[in-house]
This record gives structure tokens, sequence and C-alpha cells, in this order.
């Protein structure tokens, strides 16, 4: 068993857009499925903290950003295709491992 | 009241782009508050002209502005347009922001999504900064990740809507391919571009190997604009489109000033020279002297210390210079000390429009009065035969409008025997003065003939005269034109000396009549004085006479007196009665 690996995430949502309000829906599925007890989710809204919006440079909404563990990466979208997401996330061998027993 | 003459503070309609001729175009600029789109194909400029408006704002309207590119890294676009004088370094201090939109590649995308980030992102800083303009550069790339046509519309309008809400003067670039219809009605721009309040289409065609780019504004909501399309060039400080006669430009005004044409005789047939900012013409063959009569006017103006430019295309500049010393037209001191601005223009490769917009910038620059383009018929040259006509009128209307004098010969085109009936560039209905030389071979001889064949606002004469060149310059002479031909060169000259003998003959011949007539007179005088000599003579001798018989009366009269007191006679009565008989 390799040491637990929290992972820290942080979502860009605009207030009251359905597509934001989806991919919000659709991390917290992935997580409690894949990652249960060892996540981190950080929720910026767009409307709320422009400023910081405009440091991280986001310009699409929803955007998802892996900040841990490295390397960062960068998911644009409503995050409904969960095998897509879980690659883009370097989460492929989570979802290995889970498969068998699903 | 005069309170009340003020203009009010409220801002135009119109937010001035200060591109050259576009805001002409557009009636004075974009739709303020209002969203623009710009669609072009490949290199029509649309970046260079998105920065135009924004770097202008910045620096003339002093309203700061956002540029976002989804296209090229803001870095790029600096360093793309550092060939034009814009100080954007200076101005990104505080005038203008740039914000990297570009979708980088390392980028996932799982879904739908929407642009609300970024323009929350600019919400905040266009507050912050207190921008007014707003350029979105190359807005297709991002639109082409989304999934679905619903969903691209449902981003320009969150777009559209927020551009009104921020009250943002924004200009929205998209490409489109090559074909300009085609591609407006493409997804997602024939959406936007009914929603947007006007609509600008760039395009960059290739017609006999020649580059030609125009600009036509597609719509524009609740303004008049100009609907044809409109030629353009990118110069040194930027977009340069190409308009006619501007309608909102103020009557110019029409000097009654003469200038000299160079020369002297065809200043008295114009009656006093060209006018001051007329446009002169002058047509010929090739080897008319078109050239030498245009230095001619150079080298005048040049006297008088104008500044001239003389743009030739045929040949170098500086062979120009020295055949013209053969007809005793020097350039060479004018040049020297800047009054004379000699360009060879035969490099000068390019549409016709760009032809013209080098000549603008060169003229202007060196602030010339007086201009000779020669041959301007050059601007007609593969691939411009469509366009240059309207090049030659915005060149007549813009030396017009900055009252420089112009000068341009024309070749005739000889295969097709347009003589007299116009050029190629059509520009002979525009000129004011027009001046045809031509050639008649006779006996031999090829002589340049010179007539005027309109002069506008000058009373001008009707005579063919002989162009003659000359070690010292051009001079003309009187044709002969008696029973129907004309004679010019030799056959000229020796008519001339013809005449001159006859008219030597002739004088001698009205002098000996004059001497005999002297001598007549004299000799009539003499006679009358001696008749009146004579007359004084008879007078005399009359006199005499008449004594003499008086006396002989009287002694008479006393004797038969005497006798009859001798003979104690009545006296009186017999006196009476002989005196009678006398």
């Amino acid at each position: 068993m390799t040491s637990i690996v929290t992972f820290k995430f942080r979502l860009y949502i605009a207030s009251n857009t359905q597509n934001s309000a989806e991919a919000m829906a659709n991390l917290l599925g992935i997580c409690h499925r894949y990652l249960p007890g060892r996540h981190e989710i950080e929720v910026i809204d767009v409307n709320r903290e422009p400023q910081r919006t405009l440091a991280d440079g986001i310009n699409m909404t929803p955007s998802l950003i892996k900040l841990a563990p490295a390397p960062l990466r960068k998911v644009v979208g409503t995050l409904a295709h969960t095998k897509r997401v879980l690659l883009a996330l370097d989460l492929a061998d989570t979802l290995l491992k889970q498969e068998p027993v699903h | 009241m005069k309170m009340a003459r003020r203009p009010a503070v409220t801002q135009s309609k119109k937010a001035r782009t200060f591109i050259r001729g576009f805001d002409e175009v557009t009636g004075g600029g974009l739709p303020r508050g209002r969203t623009t789109l710009l669609v072009g194909g490949p290199g029509s400029g649309k970046t260079i002209f998105g920065m135009q408006f924004l770097v202008n704002g910045a620096l003339h309207e002093r309203e700061p502005g956002i540029f976002v590119a989804f296209e090229e890294a803001p870095s790029r676009i600096v360093s793309n347009v550092e060939g034009f004088d814009w100080p954007i370094a200076e101005l990104q201090k505080k005038k203008l922001f740039f914000m990297d939109a570009q979708p980088l590649p390392s980028l996932i995308q799982v879904g739908d999504f929407d642009l609300t980030g970024m323009l929350a992102a600019l919400g905040t800083k266009a507050n912050r900064m207190g921008a007014k303009r707003i350029v979105f550069d190359a807005l297709d790339v991002v639109l082409a990740l989304l999934p679905d046509q619903g969903a691209k519309r449902r981003e320009v309008f969150r777009l559209h809507e927020w551009l009104l809400l921020h009250g943002l003067t924004g200009l929205v670039t998209g490409k489109s391919g090559g074909d300009e219809d085609a591609s407006l009605s493409q997804s997602p721009f024939n959406f936007m571009q009914f929603m947007v309040d006007c609509a600008v289409v760039l395009n960059h065609t290739v017609a006999s190997g020649v580059s030609q780019r125009n600009l036509r504004v597609q719509k524009y909501r609740g303004s008049s604009f100009d609907e044809n399309e409109a030629p353009f060039v990118i110069g040194r400080n930027g977009f340069n489109v190409a308009t006619s006669a501007a309608t909102s430009r103020q009557v110019s005004y029409a000097s009654h000033e003469r200038v000299s044409s160079g020369v002297k005789r065809l200043d008295t047939m114009l009656g006093g020279g060209y006018f001051r900012g007329a446009s002169v013409l002058i047509t010929g063959l090739p080897g008319t002297a078109k050239t030498t009569l245009s230095s001619a006017f150079a080298q005048a103006a040049c006297r008088r210390g104008e500044r001239t430019t003389f743009v030739c295309f045929d040949s170098d500049g500086s062979e120009v210079i020295r055949n013209l010393t053969s007809v005793g037209i020097r350039f060479g001191t004018y040049v020297k000390n800047g009054t004379l601005n000699v360009i060879s223009a035969r490099a000068m490769i390019g549409s016709a429009e760009s032809l013209l917009v080098r000549i603008k910038e060169l003229t202007v620059e060196s602030r010339s009065r007086c201009l000779v383009i020669d041959p301007v018929s050059t601007f007609a040259r593969s691939g411009n035969e469509i366009t240059s006509h309207g090049v030659a009128e915005r060149l007549i209307d813009w030396c017009k409008a900055d009252g420089i004098t112009l000068v341009c010969t024309s070749l005739l085109d000889e295969s097709a025997g347009q003589t007299e009936t116009g050029t190629p560039l059509h520009i002979s209905t525009l000129a004011d003065t027009w001046i045809q030389l031509n050639y008649l071979v006779q006996s031999g001889e090829r002589n340049r003939g010179m007539s005027i064949i309109k002069s506008r606002g000058t009373s001008h004469s009707n005579q063919v005269r002989e162009l003659i060149l000359t070690d010292s310059g051009i001079t003309l002479a009187d044709i002969y034109a008696a029973r129907g031909e004309v004679l010019m060169g030799t056959l000229r000259w020796e008519k001339e000396r013809s005449e001159h003998l006859e008219n030597e003959v002739a004088e001698v011949g009205e002098r000996l009549k004059f001497l005999t007539l002297a001598a007549e007179h004299a000799e009539l005088q003499v006679r009358l004085k001696s008749i009146q000599t004579e007359l004084l003579a008879k007078n005399v001798e009359k006199t005499l006479l008449e004594r003499t018989t008086q006396s002989r009366v009287n002694e008479r009269a006393r004797r038969n007196v005497r006798l009859r007191k001798l003979r104690g006679g009545d006296s009186l009565r017999i006196v009476g009665k002989r005196r009678n008989r006398d």
C-alpha cells in the first residue's frame, strides 16, 4: 500500500451557470468514488473573485486545476466524461484498481 | 448665451479610430459602447487594425484599452507591431493592457465551458484602468473549442451582453477563408454579424500578381457609411484606408494664384500659368518631351524656392537629372539644398494604392508644394487597371485638398490610337489643364507640337505651337498653318526665311515709291513757287500799266482843259463825254 496522497483541487466556477454547476457535481462525484477521504477541493467563484481570476489567468469556466500531487494539470469543461477526467488528472491507475471491484 | 453654445458633455456616438480614411468611411469611427465585428482572411491585417484602434484611442483620446489575445502571445504581438511608430512599451504602463487568453496546448477539455471567467477578470481590470476600448483578437480560436453551435452562439451572445453592460467599445476579430461571402455565412460569425452593430470585412486578393487589400463596411446600425470597398494599405503608420473625396470634408479654398509652367510662352498661352493647386496633365507619345516639360515646371518651382517632389517611374533619378541638363534644366543644386526631392520609383512595386500612399508619404515628409509624377500612367500597370482610376481620382483630390500643384505626365497608348479621347486612367476628365504633345512627321522630319486641350478657369490659346528644345531650355514657336498645311521644323524655318525675303523686297519697293513721290512733290513745290513769282511780276506790271494809263489820261484831260480854256469852250460837259468813251 502506497502512502496516502491527498489530491488538491481548485475549481473555478461562475455562479449561476449551468455548466459550472454540472462541473461541481461531477467533480464531487469523481472524488467520492475514486478518492474517498484523500481530496481537498477549493472552489472559487470568478464573479466574486475576479482579481484572483485575472491573476491566475483563468479564461474559461469551469476550470479545474490539480495542484497536488505534481504535475499540475488543468481541465476545462463540465467534467462530464469521467474516464477522460481521470486520465487527464493522472488517475488512470486509480481507475484500473477500482475497475475490478466494480 | 455663451454658456449655451458650449457643446454638451455627452460623448459622441462614435469612437474615433484615427485610422486614416476609416473614420471617413464610417462617418466618425466605430460605434461607441457597442460591438464591431472585423472579419478577414489570413494576413488581412485584423490584428494590426485592432492594435491601431487601441493605440490611437490611448494616444489621441486618452482612452485606455485592453487587448485580448486568443491566438498569439501578447509578447509576440508587441514584437510584430514594432515596425510601426507606436509607443507600445510606453502605453503598456497605464493605457494598454494585454491579456493572454490563448488556450494552451496542454489544456484538456472535457465537456462544455463558457467564458465567464475571462469576462469576470476583464471586468475588474477594465474598471481598474478605466478602459474604454477592448479588442478580442481571433475570437474564433476559442469558439472552435466549444462543442456545438448552440454553445458558440451562447458565448458570442454573452460577450456581446458583457460589452454592453460595461459600456466598452468592442472590436471582435475573426478569421474568414479566402472567399468572403462564404466565410461570413459560416458559423459562428453569421450569427454574430446579425447581432453586432457594425461589421467590417477585410479582404486580400491578388489580381495579375498584384496584391490588393480592400476594406468594406458591411453594416453599421444607425449610421450611414460608405458601402463600397475601399482599398487600403498597411504602411509605417498602420492602416491607411483610401477614401475618395470625402463628403464630409469642407470645400477647400481654390486659389487664384498662378504658378509658372516654366515656359514663358506657355504661361502666356494659359493666361499667366497654371493655377496654384491645379492638376495638370501632359499627355503624349514616347519622346514628345513630356518629362522635359514637367521638369521645366519643377525647375520654376524650385527657383521660387518652393519644395518640390519629382517622382520618376521610367528611369533612375540620377539619369533623369543628367538627361535634363541637355535642355538647360539643372536640378543638381536644388537637390543638394533640399528644395527638390527626386524619387526614383521604378523599384516601387505594388498596387496602385500602395504607390499612391508611398508618394503621399514622401511628399508630406518633404513638405512639398509642387508634385510632378512622370508618368502617372504607371499606376495602371499590370493588375491595377480596375483600381487605378480610383487611385488617380484620389491623387487629384488629395493634391487639391492640400493645395499641392500637381503636374503629371501620361503616356498615350499607341496601339489603342486614343490620341485625344482619353488616357488609360481617365485622368484627362479630372485634370484641370490638359496639354497634349504630339509629333508631326513631314518631309523627313519629326517635330514636336503642343496644344492646350483644356484649361479650366483660364482663357487659353487655341493655337498649336511647335515645341523646341534648346540648350537653354524650352521655347515655343508659332507654326504655319497656311492653305491647309502645317509647317514645322525646317519647313517652318524655310517658310520664315522666304517670308522674310518677301518682306524685304516689299520694303525696298515701298521706300522707292516714297522717294519718287517726294521728288514729285518737291518739283511741284518749285513749280508752284515760280508761278507765284510770275504772278507777282504780272501784278506789278499790271499796276504799272494802270498807273501809266491813268497818268496819260489825266495828262490828256489836263491838256484838253487847257486847250478849251484856250479856246474858251464849256469844259465840263466835254470832259464828261470823253471819259465815258474811255
